[in-house]
């Protein structure tokens, strides 16, 4: 995941508005942090760089917090961004096996974006549609029952198209 | 400074008052476990959760590293609670640890192999199920090779880093997925690190080793 200089560019400038607003006080940093992501919709490296430089503490602490708490998206969120539930019983209805089909037709892992910024993959902990499970939200819009062959519906839907011989993997997947 | 006397495992000592009682322990001869613990440092992580002890008149025992001696105090570094504590802090430790003794650079200097021996816990643990971390070995310092699958977390490098290093290590992630790394995961060659050896050298275990060490 490499960042234009362009996206690197407003992450400084914003950073450092947001800076402006907080002496350099490592109480601070979390509130700090949710600014940027509020802003830029992740905390990119070089925005924790700045973070550090002004509290005054080393780029690593910062890099710590960041990894700690599940709010925290160090990546750009994709143009669509894909939501696994892994809720106890999307878990039982085989969330895990869903959530591979998106990786392997992504080819993508979890909290990463493909390469041309399209689709962002992300687990979830249940999103309250039990009776759906299991259950796939791609911006904001719920997806019920999905199945291997589902998601590659859904992948078509937005245009993308899955070569032939990939196909049939998908399906023997669901029969199991 | 103020002494104070007091008796570890029956046997009087006398120690400077507010000193932490695992290295008056220490000082005296007496081992207790502890992986974590940095003399001098004002705050003890406690961490580790291998120095347990019993004081009398407390309800339940207490961390050694974080317990300032009092005159008249009276511990024992072993009781059937103790053991049990320090048994399962172990065996949690080592339930990720990966383990391979024979081939490891800290074979024989190794404080997991000495707790083990010191407190009688086999190292092959039985109890858990052995579940390794999925982490690659880090050998692009020209001076350090480091093993995050041997890592227990104790937390020393980051300090020694800090107060003797460039301050480049730290945490990261949480739960299994916790991690001793650098400012957005760059290997250790890129990170800014000069390859001083200090975190090599105050590491407990056989995760972070010195290169030369090696041959």
């Amino acid at each position: 995941m490499v960042l234009t200089e362009e996206e690197k560019r407003v992450a400084l400038e914003q950073t450092g508005s947001i800076l402006e607003n907080y002496p350099p006080d490592r109480g601070n940093l979390i509130p700090i942090l949710q600014q940027v992501q509020e802003k830029l919709g992740y905390v990119p490296l070089v925005a924790m760089e700045e973070v550090a430089r002004h509290l005054g503490v080393p780029a690593v602490d910062v890099y710590s917090v960041a990894t700690f708490y599940n709010q925290f998206r160090l990546i750009p969120p994709g143009k669509h961004q894909v939501k696994v539930c892994m809720g106890t019983a999307c878990h039982m209805k085989g969330g895990h096996i869903i959530l591979d089909c998106w990786k392997r037709r992504l080819g993508i892992d979890v909290n990463q974006v493909t390469p041309d910024r399209e689709f962002s993959l992300e687990r979830v902990a249940c999103v309250g549609c039990c009776t759906m499970a299991p259950v796939t939200v791609i911006d904001d819009e719920v997806h019920g029952k999905v199945t291997p062959t589902r998601v590659d519906g859904l992948l078509f839907s937005f245009g993308v198209k899955i070569p032939k011989g990939q196909q049939k993997e998908g399906e023997t997947v669901e029969q199991g | 400074m103020k002494t104070v006397t007091l008796t570890i495992d029956g046997r009087t000592i006398k120690a400077r008052e507010g000193e932490k009682l695992l290295w008056v322990a220490l000082e005296n001869g007496i081992y207790i476990p502890n992986l974590c613990a940095i003399p001098g440092v004002k705050h003890p992580a406690a961490a580790c959760r291998l120095c347990f002890v019993e004081i009398e008149g407390y309800p339940r025992p207490v961390t050694a590293c974080t317990e300032p001696v009092v005159e008249g105090m009276v511990v024992s570094t072993r009781s059937p609670r103790v053991d049990r504590l320090v048994q399962t802090a172990f065996e949690l430790l080592l339930s990720n640890h990966q383990q391979d003794c024979a081939n490891c650079p800290r074979n024989r200097s190794c404080e997991l192999q000495r707790i083990a021996r010191e407190r009688r816990i086999p190292l092959r643990v039985k109890r858990l199920r052995k579940l390794e971390r999925e982490l690659p070995v880090d050998d692009s310092s020209p001076a350090l090779r480091y093993d995050p699958r041997k890592c227990v977390l104790c937390g020393k490098c980051v300090w020694v880093c800090r107060e003797k290093g460039t301050g480049v290590l730290g945490f990261a992630g949480r739960g299994f997925g916790r991690r001793i790394t650098t400012f957005g995961d760059v290997p250790l060659g890129q990170s800014g690190c000069n390859g001083c050896g200090e975190c090599a050298r105050i590491c407990p275990v056989g995760a972070l080793v010195e290169k030369k060490a090696d041959i």
